[in-house]
């Protein structure tokens, strides 16, 4: 069944050449033998979108405490390990300086709470993503819903995306992470990553298949919104329309679907 | 003909077990990274690529070379080189061996390597890099192996091997070309987002892999009874003339661009390597060792009587491999990602496994050299 | 390169074929008599009373790399994390969380035969073996 679904995907390819993913999708759906009826879905109750985006509203933090509760549901929910060597260090959500979150932004005139915040800073799922241009296998994509995802079990960890990423959302797994996840701070239905594979922020796809927003959304007391780019009446359209929003590094023509309220 | 490879003096021996002593020293260091991981490398998450890939971007450049004896003798029919062009080639072979050792053992998860064949992805330039390397270990494997063979029966080459040869001229360019487009179609890496990195590449390439190839000719010279001649070698010294020259003048201009436009994102890379940022400074010594190395090489190369002179053609060609080394092999990769995209300055600098590891890779790639150039030496030395 | 036909060095070549030759049929000369029987995978009560799987058993023990991988892909790379076999009976396509609530114990269920077999899935480098209980 797979060599069959394999031999396709490849001779769709070599027919048509690269960008073709809804014809290959196409191939690829239905999961069981042939004239079986077993069919394969999406759950009932999952959230769906054009294209999922994210507005933050730095407004609404006062200091590095008010990212904390974010970070750490981002961390247990996805048994982010923790390092005592910061170059192995894994991170999908985390603070930074303005300077460092905008370095071309910068100016030494801002308002003295844009120079003492700090700004939560994530993969933007982009909209061109360098990174899947980058990547040799296809194990890190873009879906349909704009989120740009890690296929773990097809990272051949060779760190290309890392390489391409301007915004540094991506980490490697230097070593085995799994005896550095915190006792206390773990999920058991969600997988660890295995050493040699690259990761990073997944929008949570993985809650939105269950109708769950992020885990940093429902932490963040109302300053990250989370909707469909593409729905004029989401509330992240609502919240852009009414606010000047900010992205990071705008001038790479990535289009970054994490905008914020400054 | 590869009995001769199995055939040698007491010395030659004792250099191959050498050599494969040092191979199975750094197969121990790379079990251990198999093991562990990467992490017992220098490499962390803001310096993700380091030494492997590094030596990966130089050897590359020591592959292309073999073109610059390509083209004179195939297409300007400049007769000397014959003598040398299998040389070349054969080292071609083993530089680009290496070049595959040194992504591999870069891999995060090596034993799916396959993936990039089973999931073949034509936006990324690192699939189009495995074409042109292995296409390029197979045409010089081809090339030199056929021309040797029928140098050694007195008989002309079979005449398949024509276009393979004129084949080989473009693909040594884009080899050198898509490593360098690994790096420069990157937005928000400064350093490398310049379209003359190709051409740099390409330049410093042929001062690098000609001077090696100088070293190697009159090595051969001294050990054996074959002489690749002293007109080849004033011939290739004046390939790496030129070439270094370029690659002078190339890496100049880089510096004019970044630094006249002031832009912060391509200057700050320069300012790091020449300079440091940031009280980090690892890399200052070394930037300028290879500038002081690549000019004091421009000018005994540059005034004849000492480029004529072998002795201080050897001292010339040391400083141009060095100097070359320097800049791609530490240089060029570590200053890319300092200051990180995000400013943050995180220095990198390789581990003693790392080292060790990269250390068996070259025993490897000269196992193989060595075993090559004794073929090729050996019939040589029968058909004079 | 020569048309003669005589072998040269018989003795050294023919030696070395029959230690080519040993060495490469050990495991099944080394191994001869001492196979073990299969193994038969033990099934939690939970599993017992389900009485069926996703798939009838005998698919099951033949084609389950092959449905898991098909899984895999299916919710990695196009969300779809239902599956619904021809019973109508609906599956969240999870190892963890779905195959190892029935088969809760990997070591009696997964690990017999793939000892036996002799094969290592690195399925559990990532994903949790025992998600009722500690990591």
């Amino acid at each position: 069944m797979e060599s069959r679904r394999s031999f396709l995907k490849i001779a769709g390819i070599s027919a048509l050449g690269a960008g073709m993913h809804p014809t290959l999708n196409a191939f690829a759906s239905g999961g069981s033998d042939e004239g079986s009826k077993a069919v394969v879905k999406r759950n009932k109750e999952a959230l769906t979108a054009v294209r999922w985006g994210m507005v933050i509203d730095t407004r609404k933090f006062h200091s590095e405490k008010d990212l904390e509760p974010i970070i750490k549901a981002c961390d247990k929910i996805h048994n982010i390990p923790e390092f005592e060597n910061k170059d192995h260090e894994i991170k999908w959500i985390w603070g930074e300086e303005f300077k460092h979150a905008f370095p071309e932004k910068d100016s030494e005139f801002l308002p003295d709470k844009v120079h003492h915040i700090s700004f939560p800073v994530l993969c933007n799922h982009c909209e061109n993503p360098p990174c899947v241009r980058a990547c040799p296998t296809k194990a890190t994509f873009k879906r349909e819903d704009g989120i740009v995802l890690m296929d773990f079990h097809r990272c051949i960890g060779c760190r290309f995306c890392m390489a391409a990423c301007p915004y540094g959302s991506r980490s490697f797994n230097f070593r085995d992470p799994r005896p550095f996840i915190p006792e206390d701070n773990k999920n058991q239905e969600f997988p660890t990553r295995m050493k040699g594979v690259v990761e990073k922020c997944n929008f949570c796809a993985e809650r939105l298949a269950v109708g769950k927003l992020p885990a940093c959304v429902e932490a963040s007391n109302g300053a990250i919104a989370f909707g469909d780019l593409d729905d004029p009446a989401s509330d992240v359209r609502k919240l852009l329309s009414a606010n000047y929003t900010i992205q990071r590094k705008q001038a790479l023509g990535t289009e970054p679907s994490v905008f914020y309220i400054v | 003909m590869l009995e001769f490879a199995f055939k040698g003096s007491n010395k030659y021996y004792a250099w191959i077990v050498a050599l494969l002593g040092i191979i199975g020293i750094g197969a121990g260091f790379y079990f251990w990274q198999l093991v562990f991981g990467l992490g017992i490398t220098g490499m962390s998450r803001d310096v993700s690529w380091g030494f492997y890939i590094a030596q990966f971007t130089f050897l590359v450049g020591v592959a292309a070379s073999a073109v610059m004896l390509v083209i004179p003798y195939y297409l300007h029919n400049y007769k000397a080189f014959g003598k040398i062009t299998v040389l070349g080639e054969f080292l071609a072979v083993s530089s680009v061996l290496m070049c595959i050792l040194f992504i591999f053992v870069d891999l995060g998860q090596p034993m799916r390597v396959l993936n990039v064949i089973l999931h073949p992805t034509p936006n990324s330039m690192l699939f189009w890099d495995m074409i042109v390397l292995n296409g390029y270990l197979f045409l010089n494997i081809i090339i030199g192996w056929k021309v040797l063979e029928a140098e050694r029966n007195g008989v002309h080459a079979p005449s398949w091997v024509k276009p393979l040869i004129y084949l080989s001229v473009p693909w040594a360019v884009s080899i050198h070309t898509v490593t360098a487009f690994l790096y420069c179609g990157l937005p928000g890496r400064g350093f490398w987002l310049t379209a003359i990195l190709a051409p740099r590449f390409l330049s410093s390439a042929f001062a690098a892999g000609p001077s090696l190839l100088i070293l190697l000719c009159l090595f051969v010279r001294r050990i054996s009874k074959f002489d690749p001649g002293r007109e080849q070698i004033q011939s290739l010294s004046k390939i790496v003339t030129y070439a270094i020259i370029l690659n002078v003048f190339f890496l100049l201009c880089e510096v004019f661009v970044a630094v006249y436009s002031n832009i912060p994102e391509h200057m700050d890379h320069l300012k790091y390597l020449f300079f440091g940022l940031h009280g980090h400074n690892a890399l200052v010594p070394w930037m300028w060792t290879s500038m002081a190395l690549m000019l004091l090489a421009i000018v005994l190369l540059v005034i004849p009587a000492t480029r004529q002179h072998e002795g201080i053609l050897t001292v010339a060609c040391l400083a141009v491999f060095a100097g070359t080394w320097i800049d791609k092999g530490l240089g060029m990769i570590a200053g890319g990602f300092v200051p990180n995209p995000l400013h943050h300055v995180n220095e990198y600098v390789p581990t003693f496994p790392e080292i060790m590891i990269a250390v068996g890779i070259y025993a490897t790639g000269f196992l193989v050299l060595t075993a090559f150039y004794k073929m090729a030496i050996t019939v040589k030395e029968e058909v004079a | 390169m020569s048309n003669n036909k005589k072998i040269y060095d018989k003795g050294i070549v023919f030696t070395g074929l029959v230690i080519f030759l040993a060495l490469i049929t050990f495991p099944f000369w080394y191994n001869r008599g001492i196979a073990a029987p299969a193994p038969e995978p033990e099934l939690t009560e939970k599993a017992k009373a389900a009485k069926e799987c996703v798939l009838p058993a005998d698919e099951m023990k033949t084609g389950h790399m092959q449905l898991l991988n098909d899984w895999r892909n299916d919710v990695v790379r196009n969300a779809d994390r239902m599956y619904v076999n021809e019973h109508g009976k609906e599956f969240n396509m999870s190892l963890s969380n779905e195959c190892l609530d029935c088969h809760s114990s990997k070591e009696d269920f997964c690990d017999r035969c793939h000892n036996y077999a002799s094969v290592k899935p690195y399925c559990w480098d990532c994903h949790i073996d025992n998600p009722k209980e500690k990591m």
